[in-house]
């Protein structure tokens, strides 16, 4: 038998709009129009199924090397495709740290061999996430992983000095330098959102300030020394403010939100489940309002899903001793989806927009985010718009179940998922 | 009433009833019976992750006046670092049929975890969680305060009690300012801004940063223990100037009403949060605290397990 010599997907809604047949051969879109002639390709009916390009995640914790029993970067990138990722981001915060050129190839290659989602390591700023000399990013960007993006992610760069020749240092080779924003003093011990409900329920408090206090100043560090910021998990009201306010001042600084901090309130917490557990921590409502205005609007510029796999102990606990973090990366358009939809200005191009083409942009995935146009690598989601799902963590891809979503319905499914021509995903299952 | 977790689990009627309650079971042994066969063939444990002697004797003899069988489970250190998780634990407790579990424990969420996971059916009775709640504690308080102040009354109406310290850490605190504001006593926490928790505004208590002025107002006064690890960690300059700020000492205590009482959860730090003199002197009603701690968790035993809920 002779393996069909490209992908003709039938009736798709181009970014949810027109109805178009679209050609793939050879890894690239060739020809895009209504009723194209089969030529011996795999035929995909996708009616009234919306094609945008696949989604590019900034952020996603895959946990291996070390922590294989949380994840392995195989079963996240079997995540990351059946959430209609054609590529992620993996942050560094693994054991060894990816702070040298060995351990991010080793990402690479394993995430190649994996061979669902494109692996891009994420490169540490400082040795061992310590937060006291920078690691070798050199090495990094000139390996065969091609770092782009650095980040101490799980810890903040708080240091002044040292996020100030952070910043400037990657500007050797185009990087960007992405922060946690988490003043440590302010957050010793900080279990969920300072607030009425925290002094409540006997937590201690993470402010707003501790996030919103490293965001004004990494913005005028990159405005001083010239180079490019991006900021993890925005998660309050204050953060959106000020990075607007970086925005039209021309200060180089892109910012991400997650689909949990997007969806989700401090108000969950009153049970002390800690599966509502996450640093940043779920916030108030007027934040997640001021979360979603800022996303549609363009002031943040990407949703990341922050995917943080634990082990079932690591969450079946006391709350304070609790892992921090959740899984995202198979539930993000759909929780995106619904906190989304009725946003003034959102569409199906915003969400590529935000999803797709301005992460690939920001990590320097050129092979990624790319308009669906003839010519351009066939990285390709598609999406039911009206189907729901309930989710059922035990039906995830990924080893972990620590999802804040379960019983949840969310609406829109990813079907299908094709990155380079090839079907990764086919009719909401892993192609082999 | 299932479980007791919080003073929000207690309606306003309920508490009342706890309060009555010991009210009762403290004529019966002061008449002679010093133990009531109750809750004889129950089997209570005692579930213990932080040192609090005084917390766990009170509730075993409470039991043990009902009759109950009490078990104490001792588990020292935190539940991650060493030994079985919370969750095994109860399951253990669970498969040897308890039929009620009195936790303590570090973690704030604690004890509602036992209560609502579905780990275990027993009762559950916090006896303190992290920074959370103390409801017995405050039960008992509330108990003090109606013998000396509104004997003849369910609700306390007209009364003014301050609470002054360390809010932001303190359970006891949490649990003061719910049941006494739900009983109808206005409350009046005083403290330095440091020791106040982010929106404390919201809650049903007036807030002041000096206790001078507060003196005369009050016909209760409850000072709060200052918790060794808060002395170096910039809530306040000094233990001295702490002292001299908020400590209650013979001065202040005489610029209370005649009527007024002092007290005090237990372990004080003399010298600190309250002088000696003040202490021991006459207005202190802190070792009958104690004395009250049993009769209150006796009734809240009797209420909770023996099915005096349902009479």
């Amino acid at each position: 038998m002779t393996e069909p010599s490209g992908i003709l997907i039938q009736q798709a809604l181009l970014y949810g709009e027109s109805q178009v047949d679209i050609r793939i051969s050879h890894g690239v879109i060739t020809e895009i129009g209504a009723d194209l002639e089969p030529r011996g390709e795999e035929i995909t009916p996708a009616h009234g199924r919306v094609a945008l390009p696949a989604f590019v995640d900034l952020h996603t914790h895959l946990r291996e090397p070390g922590r294989e029993d949380a994840e392995t970067i195989r079963t996240g990138s079997q995540a990351a495709a059946l959430g209609g990722f054609s590529a992620v981001f993996a942050m560094a915060n693994t054991a060894p740290v990816a702070d040298t050129a060995g351990v991010v190839e080793q990402v690479f290659r394993l995430g190649q061999e994996a061979g669902y989602v494109d692996v891009f390591p994420i490169g540490a700023v400082t040795v061992g996430l310590a937060g006291e000399r920078l690691a070798e990013m050199g090495a990094m960007a000139n390996s065969a992983a091609h770092v782009r993006v650095f980040s101490d992610d799980g810890n903040c760069v708080s240091d002044p000095l040292l996020m100030r020749r952070a910043l400037e240092y990657v500007k050797t080779f185009g990087g960007v330098i992405a922060q946690h924003a988490q003043e440590p003093r302010l957050t010793e011990g900080a279990q969920m959102n300072e607030g009425e409900l925290s002094g409540l329920l006997g937590l201690t408090g993470w402010p707003a300030v501790a996030e919103e206090s490293i965001i004004a100043r990494d913005i005028l560090l990159a405005s001083h020394v010239k180079s490019r910021l991006h900021v993890c998990h925005v998660s309050t009201a204050g953060s959106v403010e000020l990075i607007k306010w970086a925005k039209s001042h021309g200060i180089n600084v892109t910012a991400e939100v997650t689909p949990h901090h997007l969806l989700l309130t401090e108000d969950l917490v009153r049970n002390y489940d800690p599966v509502y557990k996450v640093n940043p921590p779920l916030r108030t409502n007027a934040d997640v309002m001021a979360l979603r205005k800022g996303l549609a609007e363009g002031t943040i510029d990407i949703v990341a899903t922050d995917h943080a796999p634990h082990p079932h102990e690591s969450k079946d606990c006391e709350w304070n001793y609790a892992a921090f973090g959740m899984l995202g990366l198979e539930t993000a358009l759909g929780a995106v989806t619904l906190a989304m939809r009725d946003q003034v200005g959102w569409n199906w191009h915003t969400l590529a927009q935000r999803m797709s083409i301005t992460p690939a942009n920001i990590g320097q995935a050129h092979e990624h985010g790319r308009p669906l146009e003839v010519g351009e690598i066939a990285n390709i989601v598609l999406i039911d718009p009206i189907a729901e799902r309930i989710i059922d963590p035990n039906k995830f891809a990924s080893i972990s179940r620590n999802s804040p979503y379960a019983s949840m319905s969310l609406p829109t499914v990813v079907t299908d998922l094709i990155r380079r021509g090839q079907f990764i995903v086919r009719g909401g299952e892993l192609c082999a | 009433m299932k479980h007791l977790v919080s003073v929000a689990d207690l309606t306003k009627t309920e508490a009342i009833r706890i309060l009555d309650t010991a009210m009762q079971l403290d004529q019966v042994t002061e008449h002679g019976a010093k133990k009531l066969p109750t809750l004889r063939g129950r089997t209570v444990v005692n579930l213990f992750y932080e040192d609090s002697t005084r917390t766990r004797l009170s509730f075993e003899l409470a039991a043990k006046r009902l009759s109950a069988d009490v078990i104490t489970f001792s588990a020292k250190g935190s539940s991650v670092s060493k030994g079985e998780s919370l969750k095994d634990t109860a399951l253990t407790l669970q498969a040897m049929g308890a039929d009620a579990v009195i936790i303590r424990h570090f973690a704030s969420g604690a004890a509602h975890q036992m209560a609502h996971t579905g780990w275990i059916k027993a009762h559950i009775i916090n006896a303190g969680d992290g920074t959370h709640e103390h409801p017995t504690q405050a039960l008992l308080d509330a108990y003090t305060i109606r013998r000396h102040l509104a004997p003849h009354r369910q609700d306390f109406e007209g009364l003014t009690v301050g609470i002054v310290g360390d809010v932001l850490h303190s359970r006891v605190a949490r649990s003061n300012i719910g049941l006494l504001s739900a009983l109808g006593a206005k409350v009046i926490v005083v403290g330095p801004p440091t020791l106040m928790p982010v929106g404390v505004e919201e809650w049903p208590c007036e807030i002041r940063y000096q206790l001078d002025d507060s003196l005369p107002e009050l016909d209760a006064i409850m000072m709060l223990r200052v918790q060794q690890e808060r002395m170096n960690g910039s809530f306040f300059p000094s233990v001295e100037e702490y002292s001299r700020e908020y400590g209650l000492n013979r001065i202040r205590a005489s610029r209370l009403p005649d009527h007024a009482v002092v007290m005090h959860p237990g372990p004080m730090n003399r010298g600190v949060e309250i002088t000696a003199e003040v202490a021991d002197g006459h207005r202190s009603v802190i070792t009958e605290q104690v004395a009250n701690g049993v009769i209150v968790r006796m009734a809240v035993l009797y209420l909770l397990i023996g099915g005096g809920a349902h009479d």
